[in-house]
Formats: structure tokens, sequence, C-alpha cells
């Protein structure tokens, strides 16, 4: 699946990095980044964590 | 378990509802919200939407697709009003009653108002809509409570032209959340661009032209905003046996009573990390706690896990960005830790007992203030991570 980011929802909460530190950063802003845009399904409930946990709902999931 | 009942439709209660879907939850899963909106984010109400910078439909928390994937029973714009844990039912304003094996309570809080009418408050997007709308240039606005609430809203009247008065009853803002010396700094922010405060005062009363203060001085305002708390939506569960006091007490599974199950700023849980209760008014705890909530009523007993999150915050205050982690209350000590409180941009630690269970950083890349989330999540003594050379603030 793919991960999609809208950035300028960021609040910098860094939630994303907690929960799948291999697919999201944050730049010194603080401001989540991807480092992958496609993830495998061994790391999908990671990332859906990521999604669910996201305060600014940010973060999508987009079947492809 | 075939029939799920989650009341409350904000971040709690929608992750509550997600997160018992993703587990394979696939029985009846009712939704009721007070508010007839669909899920919507509060945070922006105090920064973008005050701001203009968002228009409403931003704070929508799920695209209608996403939401209409939950397959959910809906019930938007009725409150419930009584809990009838004998014969498992939730009763609803419409007269409607919605029978459940399992219930998870995400009813949130209300803004505490005082005497008087007129004053605005901040908590539905309507409250936001309605106080923006007034927030034009010259406009006279009287903040009450100069707390993160309160102060986010007075940074951005500011920035609207308005001309802002804070007034709060303690001698420094935020002291009993921050400390002393981090709320000084945070204080000045205010002060530095023109934003009276005066601090010492109590209002007792929202007058036609103004606030009352308990002295009997009136302050005179185009605009009031009464920003000074939030008190838990608890009162239709009276009489349901469920334990109440300041919130739903709930023990470290987030549970009230045999399958009801509460998540978000409603709930008064033990959290375990920190071996004590709390009630936790965080944006990232509802969904946190929805989450554990969820997961805890749909799993085999066995298979539940204690609710033991280190909190977050974020504040966004004129050009700063407050984050803090853990939990600051009842601290014994402040350390700062890195930079340096006068120049706004400081970690400062926060010391219980012997433990580090707080961190509070301003203006500082996320990195200086992961490892100390880390140093509260694995409960650090504070004289191992806090150099003893660092002279203490405050104690």
């Amino acid at each position: 699946m793919k991960v999609e980011l809208e950035a300028d929802k960021c609040v910098a909460s860094g939630q994303c990095v907690l929960a799948a530190m291999d697919v999201f950063d944050q730049d010194d802003d603080g401001i989540a980044i991807l480092l992958e845009e496609q993830v495998g399904d061994d790391r999908l409930d990671d990332v859906k964590e990521a999604v669910a946990v996201c305060p600014a709902a940010a973060i999508r999931l987009v079947e492809q | 378990m075939r029939r799920i009942v989650v009341v409350g439709a904000s971040a709690a209660g929608l992750s509550a509802a997600e997160t018992l879907r993703r587990e394979g939850y696939d029985g009846t899963l009712t939704l009721v919200g007070d508010e007839p909106l669909a899920p919507y984010d509060r945070p922006p109400l105090s920064k973008q939407i005050l701001a203009a910078e968002w228009e409403p439909e931003r704070l929508a928390l799920r695209t209608p697709d996403a939401l209409a994937a939950l397959g959910l029973d809906l019930r938007l714009g009725v409150a419930a009003t009584a809990l009838e844990p004998a014969d498992r039912t939730v009763e609803l304003a419409d007269g409607s009653a919605l029978p459940y094996d399992g219930l998870v309570i995400a009813t949130g809080v209300r803004p505490r108002r005082l005497p008087g009418e007129g004053a605005h408050v901040l908590r539905t997007v309507d409250d936001a809509l309605t106080l923006r709308e007034r927030l034009t240039p010259g406009r006279r606005l009287v903040v009450v409570g100069a707390g993160f609430l309160g102060a986010e809203a007075a940074a951005v009247a500011w920035r609207l032209g308005c001309e802002v008065t804070l007034l709060e009853p303690a001698p420094v803002p935020l002291t009993h959340a921050v400390g002393m010396e981090v709320g000084r700094v945070l204080t000045n922010a205010h002060l530095e661009r023109g934003v009276k405060l005066r601090c010492g005062v109590t209002v007792t009363e929202v007058t036609e032209d103004g606030v009352r203060l308990a002295d009997g001085a009136q302050i005179e305002a185009d605009e009031v905003l009464v920003a000074v708390g939030s008190l838990p939506n608890t009162e239709w569960l009276a009489g349901s046996g469920l334990t109440v006091g300041d919130g739903v007490v709930c023990d470290e599974y987030c549970e009230a009573a045999p399958n009801v199950y509460a998540a978000g700023d409603v709930v008064r849980w033990y959290n375990p990390l920190f071996g004590t209760s709390m009630r936790i008014e965080h944006r990232t705890t509802a969904a946190e706690q929805g989450m554990a909530a969820a997961r805890n009523l749909f799993a085999a007993p066995q298979a539940r896990k204690p609710f033991a999150p280190v909190p977050y915050f974020w504040s966004d205050q004129y050009d700063m960005k407050i984050q803090a982690y853990g939990y600051l209350r009842g601290h014994d000590e402040v350390a700062v830790v890195e930079g340096d409180l006068a120049d706004s941009r400081f970690v400062a630690a926060y010391r219980a007992g012997d433990r580090v269970t707080g961190a509070l950083a301003v203006g500082m890349p996320p990195k200086a203030i992961r490892q100390w989330r880390q140093a509260i999540a694995t409960g650090a003594a504070w004289h191992d991570s806090v150099r003893t050379t660092v002279p203490a603030v405050e104690s």
C-alpha cells in the first residue's frame, strides 16, 4: 500500500516516528517526512498505528 | 459480542470505532455524538480556525468515504441521556434506546463557564467561528484564564489586531502546569507584544460591557472569552452505578465496569507508568486511549493490556512551538537541560520523586526532546539523566 502525508497539516508531534520509525522521520522543525512511500504487508500494522495516532489526521494509507 | 456502542464522536470515540473494525469486530457498531457534525479535530479551533487560515472543512478527521467504510450506525446530533448497565442499554435524547454487549464512553468535556451572559467559550467549531467573526482589528478582547487555550486565543487575537487583555488568578500563569520559571517564559511572550496581562485577579461575573472582578472593579471589553478549564461530561451517567469523580473512574485497562470502557478527556484512569490516576485532556491521548479501550473491550480477558502512555501535548503561541511529554503536574523540580530560558529556546526536564516524569521544549528540534520522552517512558532515574552540574531553576 501507499502512504500519503499532508505535511501542511502536520503538527510535529512525532507520533508517527514512534509508531513506525523506518517509515517516518521529522525535519528540524519537527514536520514529518516520509522515508518510504510504499509499505509492504509486514509494515502495515505499524503504519496503521501511525495513521490512527496522528493528532492531525495527516497520514493516509491508500490501496493501489 | 455483536452490539457495541461508542458514546462520543470526537477523536477518542472515532479512534475506538476504527480500532474495533481493525481488530476484526464485524457486529453492529453504533457511534453516538451530540454535535451534528461528523468527527472533527479540535486543536486547530484555537489556532488555524480562529486565525481564519483554515475553513472548517479541513477539520474533518476522516473523509466521508473512510467513515462510510467503517459501516457505522452513526447517530449524530443526539446526546446520550442515561446508562442502564443492568439492562445494558444507553438511552438517547431522541427517546431511542441502544442495547449493547460492549460500551465505550468518550463523551469528553465541556468548558467551565462564569456567571453572566454573552461570553465566548472555545470548544466546538461553532464557538470558534462565532468568536473569529468578532476578532476584528481594534476590538477589545478580554480572555479570562491564561492557560494554554487562553494563551493560544490571545496570540491569535493579537495577530489579528485586537487589543487583548489576559486575566489570570495565579501569580504566574501555568505555574501548576509547567512550573513558575517556564510559566514566566511563556508569559513574557504576551508582554513583549503588548498583550496586557493581569495576574492574581479573580473574575466573578461576565457583564454587558466586560467582566467584573472579585474586588468589584470592572474591566471593559467588546468580547470576553472564558477559558478557565473544563468539566467532564458525566451527568448522563448519574444512577448508572459507575464511579464518577472528576471523570469516569477506570482502572489501568480503561475499564469502568464489566464490558464498559472509557477513553479521552472524560476518563480518570490509573496510569501505571506514573503510578497515579490522571485525567488528561490531550489530543494524542484521546486517540491512543480510544485505541486501548477498544482493544481491551474486544480482547480476551487475559490479552488485555494496561494503558500506560507518556502523555504529549503541543501548543502554538505567537512564534513559539511548545511541546511537552509526560506528567508535569505535581513535579518537585524543574531543570533546564538544553538551551536557555532567556532565549525562549530550551528543554526543561521535570522531576517527581527520583524519576524523570516530564519534559517541555520550546523552539527545539524534535531529536532534542525525543530522548527525554524515552527517559520518561522507561522511568529513568533523575540523577542518571540530568547532570548534577545543571543548576535547578526551581525546587
